[in-house]
């Protein structure tokens, strides 16, 4: 076995540092199997050491949480033994090297997670990052994570039903594939990986172990540089089939006593199942690589413990179970292999030719990688800007149509049409929405969910941007009747070894914590994706929130429509024309100052409180919430939604027009009623400031003292750029 | 009306079709998985949707293969009724007991929207719930819907009136804007669009709900 070199420590991302720790915890040099066991156990990608600090900091425990982060993904109480199993986690490095099998391998691995603690999957989401239009990559990435994410989640029968979709320079390099999954357990039936059971066997089920994705997690923990291209061999090739297979297989096998844990082989693979597996239930292993089920020959230990082969699973059985439990995946024409045993040695030890290749000790190596308090810096707060200061456009109307027609403004319904977001005949709100609504099969009851970030936001003001992105996620589930319950956190950002960087995190965790405490809306999972960087130059910072709400009965829940002519335009909550960090600045004056708007969290929870109860009260008939764009957008996404118009009257009470129709204020909601007057004495004795700021009716939109324009040519706007776009074909770039 | 839905491996329209067939004839479904080899005494056989063999070498192709397609033969040959819907229809394209083929759509891309459709028939067991010229909408989700056929073919199937549903704006670039058809005896039918996903005016429409109740009082008369 080769001598192991500094160079070679240093190839496999050790710095000294933690060289010395892999010597102290051996007690001797370790050979190549183990060295490349610590580097991926302790990569940044699975080892949080430069976040963990942070993310302890974050609010995770609600009555209703059932199992916080940790395991492969997090759990809520749907009531009535209906478990809600759901978790966000990316693939940027991959997606971006390989667009297609990155995205579609990511989609593969979340939901993974999820089935492996015993639930179907019954919704994805994706929230999606590239760079600029004018980029010469980004048509070509689009095309690619669209379709590979599409080629996996249509295959496997799961409706893909939300996500965002938006273009930034700073993502030329570094694009953000945020993949979420949630899933249905019943309570009383929910699976963890803590192995346990002296001399139980342990089976690896699934696709066979090729060479495929060896490192990639120890490539998702680096900078990118020009050789990047060079990581293409690192990058893992999905087969959506096996995983439909997989997924049969292990929920028929989990409704027998069969199993006492079960892993998911992710990023890692073996390594790190094994180890979390043992190392969760104070156990060891002894494990022959001889029985690993191999798709290439000769095979050395170091690939088959690093490979990143997908399809796979690692699972405890109960002793005697194994015939019964081979059978349900020879049906299901999968491999099934016994590959080791549970013992109490606390050391994983891996057997190979019949010789030891390798001896570890678990825990110190899983629960003492390192951990850093990284030096940070506190984002400078930015100078106000008054919405006087700012330019008003020429034409209001032209400045609205200009916003919902940009890249990042236009309806992304060429993306969502690529992804069945029907299958398994539940979606009860589809993609387009606030948020998506999904039933849970044979209820009445509903699943809410959306995805939400504003990296511009965060990126002048991490506190603020983090507070928002939450509280953007909780309008969204609030505005079709949905409470809020629960969030995961994909926690994209630059090089944390640089403080700013770092500031960045750290600030974004503080704001995320705030509103979670705030909204009674805890974080139940998460995945942290760092070095999102290529020669220096770091992404935005990218907290994206996937939030997760309940509905008792779906049949309550409204979507963002207009409804029906004659009923009342109502805006709830205050407006002072925030501009700083607008799309308004961004499109129409090319401009990215000032602060982004403040989170006002107790009137988040106010204004949220009641317009949940007005919607389940039968009192509104559709609601949206404002975010980018403000008012102006939010009634034309109303409109647009419906081909109705409105007659819109000049609230603006004393701000400038500009301000009052694209300013970005926060907590605030536009809903319909058919009996305004009611509807005004029950938000003021609510405490909740809300405006009839007209009706509904016509074809166009109106807004006094701004103009008008018709709902079909805001319509034709609205979903003309990405088809437009993605028409031209790479070649002629 | 004794029904039974067959499942493959990576069937994925499976149970919306058995909830769609369950609510229409008020009793259970049976799923019959491909390895078994008898389906007497079912008036309708559904071959649902999905990608029965990760849509490997061709949709349907392998499937077709399976030994539970000769018993859909012999079932069809029979008389029976067989409904096979997006890779239920490839796969009984692929088996010979339909004419055509399901290519690739037109614009390369997976399709999944509302498409409007009109019939085209309303004297078989599946349709006798519309009227002919009748408008209705179902949802379509597929990547391979563009049907095709050799003239000669195509010819026979226009001739014989084998074309159940056509649709009004065509997606995916099927000759004669055909979205399903009838074998010559009218006792088959395969269709890209999912009448199964419209049964509920909550999940968008309820246009899918006379075929199923066509076919349940077709086999009650």
């Amino acid at each position: 076995m080769s001598e192991i070199t500094p160079e070679i420590v240093k190839e496999h991302g050790l710095n000294e540092e933690e060289y010395q720790m892999v010597l102290d915890i051996m007690g001797r040099e370790p050979n190549i199997n183990e060295l490349g066991i610590f580097s991926v156990m302790w990569s940044e990608h699975c080892s949080y050491k430069s976040s963990k600090k942070w993310l302890k900091t974050l609010p995770t425990e609600a009555p209703w949480v059932i199992c916080g982060p940790g395991e492969n993904a997090g759990i809520i109480d749907a009531g009535d033994n209906d478990a809600i199993i759901f978790k966000m986690e990316s693939h940027n490095h991959p997606s971006y090297i390989e667009p297609f099998q990155g995205a579609a391998t990511g989609v593969g691995g979340i939901m993974r997670d999820v089935f492996t603690m015993g639930a179907r999957p019954i919704a994805n989401l994706n929230a999606l990052r590239f760079g600029v239009p004018e980029h010469p990559k980004t048509r070509h990435l689009v095309h690619g994570v669209v379709e590979g994410i599409g080629s996996y989640g249509n295959c496997m029968g799961v409706p893909t039903v939300g996500g965002e979709v938006e273009f930034d320079s700073s993502y030329d390099g570094n694009i953000l594939v945020n993949a979420m999954c949630i899933g249905l357990a019943e309570a009383d039936n929910i699976f963890y990986c803590a192995a346990a059971g002296i001399g139980n066997p342990v089976v690896y089920v699934g696709s066979k172990t090729g060479r495929d994705g060896i490192h990639g997690a120890t490539m998702a923990s680096t900078e990118f540089t020009a050789d990047t291209e060079d990581k293409r061999p690192t990058v893992q090739v999905g087969d959506p089939f096996t995983e439909k297979l997989l997924l049969e297989a292990c929920l028929e096998l989990m409704q027998t006593d069969a199993i006492v844990a079960i892993q998911d082989m992710g990023a890692a693979g073996l390594t790190s199942s094994s180890f979390e597996m043992a190392s969760s239930g104070g156990v060891g292993i002894d494990m022959n690589l001889d029985n690993v089920p191999q798709r290439e020959e000769n095979m050395t230990p170091y690939e088959m413990m690093l490979s990143e082969s997908q399809e796979r699973m690692l699972m405890v059985l109960k002793p005697g179970k194994e015939d019964m439990a081979k059978a349900i995946f020879e049906k299901w024409e999968l491999d099934f292999a016994i590959i080791g045993t549970i013992t109490d040695t606390g050391r994983m030890r891996l057997f190979h030719k019949g010789e030891m290749v390798g001896d570890l000790p678990i825990s110190p190596l899983a629960d003492a990688s390192p951990e850093y308090d990284r030096p940070w810096v506190p984002t400078p707060k930015r100078d106000p800007l008054k919405a006087e200061d700012v330019p008003a456009p020429d034409n209001m109307m032209d400045a609205l149509k200009t916003l919902i027609s940009t890249p990042n403004g236009c309806s992304k319904r060429w993306v969502w049409e690529q992804y069945d977001h029907m299958v398994m005949n539940d979606t009860v709100a589809r993609p387009g929405g606030d948020a998506a609504i999904v039933r849970i099969h044979g209820t009445t009851k509903g699943v809410a969910t959306t995805s939400d970030v504003t990296p511009r936001y965060v990126f002048a003001d991490p506190v603020e941007g983090g507070k928002q992105a939450v509280a953007e996620t909780y309008r969204n589930i609030t505005a079709t009747g949905a409470t809020p319950k629960a969030i995961t956190d994909n926690m994209n950002f630059g090089n944390p070894e640089r403080p700013e960087i770092m500031g960045q995190f750290v600030g974004a965790c503080e704001g995320i914590s705030a509103a979670c405490i705030a909204l009674d809306y805890p974080v139940v999972s998460g995945n942290v994706s760092l070095y999102n960087e290529t020669n220096g130059q770091g992404i935005l910072p990218t907290p994206t929130i996937g939030g997760v709400g309940l509905i008792a009965d779906v049949s309550q829940s409204i979507g963002m429509a207009f409804t029906a002519a004659g009923e009342s335009i109502i805006l709830i909550g205050e407006t002072s024309g925030h501009l700083g960090c607008s799309q308004y600045l961004a499109e129409v004056l090319d401009r990215k100052d000032g602060p982004p708007p403040t989170v006002d969290l107790a009137l988040e929870r106010k204004h949220g409180d009641f317009v949940r109860s007005e919607i389940l009260a039968g009192n509104i008939t559709a609601c949206h919430d404002l975010s980018d764009g403000g008012l102006a957008v939010t009634l034309a996404e109303m409109a647009m939604a419906s081909g109705l118009g409105a007659e819109i009257s000049d609230a603006s009470n004393g701000l400038v027009m500009h301000g009052w129709l694209f300013g970005e204020d926060q907590a605030r909601y536009v809903a319909i009623t058919k009996d305004a007057d009611a509807f005004l004495v029950a938000a003021k004795s609510a405490g909740v400031s809300a405006t009839k700021i007209g009706e509904i009716g016509g074809e166009a939109l109106n807004i006094e003292h701004a103009g008008t324009i018709s709902v079909s040519s805001m319509q034709d706007a609205h979903e003309g750029w990405m088809p437009e776009f993605m028409a031209h074909p790479d070649f002629e770039d | 009306m004794k029904a039974c839905v067959i499942v493959f491996p990576a069937s994925n329209c499976d149970r919306d079709m058995k909830v769609a067939l369950e609510a229409a004839t008020g009793s259970a479904v049976d799923m019959v998985w491909h390895r078994e080899t008898d389906l007497t005494g079912y008036d309708l056989v559904a071959v649902p949707g999905g990608f029965s063999y990760g849509d490997y070498l061709r949709c349907g192709a392998m499937a077709a293969r399976s030994p539970i397609m000769a018993e859909v033969i012999k079932h069809a040959n029979r008389g029976g009724h067989v409904l096979g819907v997006c890779n239920g229809f490839q796969i009984l394209c692929e088996s010979g007991l339909l004419p055509g083929v399901l290519m690739r759509n037109a614009n390369l891309k997976f399709i999944c929207k509302d498409l409007e459709l009109t019939v085209e028939r309303n004297d078989t067991a599946f349709t006798n719930g519309y009227t002919v010229g009748q408008t209705i909408t179902f949802p379509a989700a597929h990547h391979d819907g563009n049907y095709f056929a050799n003239s000669e073919t195509l010819k026979r199937v226009e001739g014989e009136g084998q074309v159940a549903f056509r649709y009004v704006n065509n997606p995916n670039g099927s000759a004669d804007d055909i979205a399903g058809v009838y074998n010559e005896a009218g006792n088959v039918l395969g269709l890209m669009p999912h009448p199964e996903r419209s049964v509920e005016t909550l999940l968008g429409g309820l246009d899918g709900k006379p075929m199923f109740d066509s076919l349940v009082k077709t086999a009650a008369a």
